[in-house]
């Protein structure tokens, strides 16, 4: 398995999802998040929030409501169950509330390998966008891959 | 609701009040799966995951990282957090006991703001760092 290196710099088509009081309380439930503001309303406001907050990854699950999901597995051909994640990184420019209307882009920025191609790293970026146009946080992520066959070997 | 400490009364090697988590349960990878969106079946699903590999399903990375989220957030409001990133260092089994932990490693100005930096990690319970991240505060 080799990934091919000319995908560097490919965009995605962008999307865009709306950020949903339900879906933030879901994601708090699993990650064990009971501070109020993330699902009441009134505790949000009285904290000075303009509604529900999202919580701060929950940027990921902005990103996965793209509806060609597993879009970058598909460009690079790689199954499901040969990716790992390698490192994630955001940086929080304006904060996401629910009801903003959050579109995001996606680029591939790097492929590269290590141990002699038994490991592939993808690095993408994506920006996100609120409903006026203004940049509300970047996500840097690298997705490692293993090749099955560097393990046969 | 959180109150940010001062960024005059902190200094380089303070520390964050840890998190203790309870142990990672199948349950759990369950409810993130469907609150991330994050729908890999190698976190869920026992026959997938063997087919891969790997001896059990194992806890999503961003669980973990929400978790470094959660200790910054109980820290300062999420509205003066800046930056949040983190290295997978090693893989969270079903039954593992998750402690987040955070320090202080540098205090500076930059574009009229106060910022601290933070380093975060989780660690489990035989002591191996699962995630080395950082983290970027502003504070008045």
């Amino acid at each position: 398995m080799q990934l091919d290196k000319k995908l560097i710099g490919h965009t995605f088509k962008p999307f865009t999802t709306t950020v949903e009081a339900g879906k933030i309380r879901l994601f708090c439930k699993a990650i064990g998040e009971e501070d109020p503001i993330y699902i009441d309303e009134a505790a949000a406001k009285k904290a000075g929030y303009r509604a529900i907050p999202a919580p701060p990854t929950f940027l990921t699950a902005v990103t996965n409501d793209d509806p060609d999901k597993g879009g970058l597995l598909r460009l690079l051909n790689v199954d499901i169950g040969l990716i790992l994640h390698g490192e994630q990184h955001y940086e929080y420019l304006a904060p996401v509330h629910v009801g903003d209307k959050i579109t995001c882009q996606q680029k591939v920025v790097d492929i590269y390998d290590k141990k002699g191609g038994a490991l592939w790293f993808v690095v993408s970026e994506t920006e996100l966008k609120d409903q006026a146009g203004k940049p509300v946080a970047k996500a840097k992520g690298i997705t490692v891959v293993r090749n099955p066959d560097a393990a046969k070997k | 609701m959180t109150t940010a400490p001062k960024f005059d009364q902190l200094k380089v090697g303070d520390t964050l009040p840890p998190l203790k988590l309870a142990p990672i349960s199948r349950h759990q990878l369950a409810l993130y799966c469907g609150g991330s969106g994050d729908h890999n079946p190698i976190h869920v699903d026992i026959d997938f995951a063997k087919k891969f590999g790997f001896k059990d399903v194992f806890a999503h990375g961003m669980l973990s990282m929400a978790f470094l989220g959660r200790l910054v957030t109980s820290w300062v409001p999420q509205t003066q957090l800046r930056k949040l990133g983190t290295r997978f260092t090693s893989i969270t089994w079903i039954g593992d006991t998750i402690t987040v932990s955070g320090k202080v490693t540098g205090k500076r100005e930059e574009g009229g703001q106060k910022l601290v930096d933070l380093e975060v990690r989780c660690t489990n319970q035989n002591g191996q760092d699962t995630l080395q991240g950082d983290a970027t505060v502003a504070l008045n």
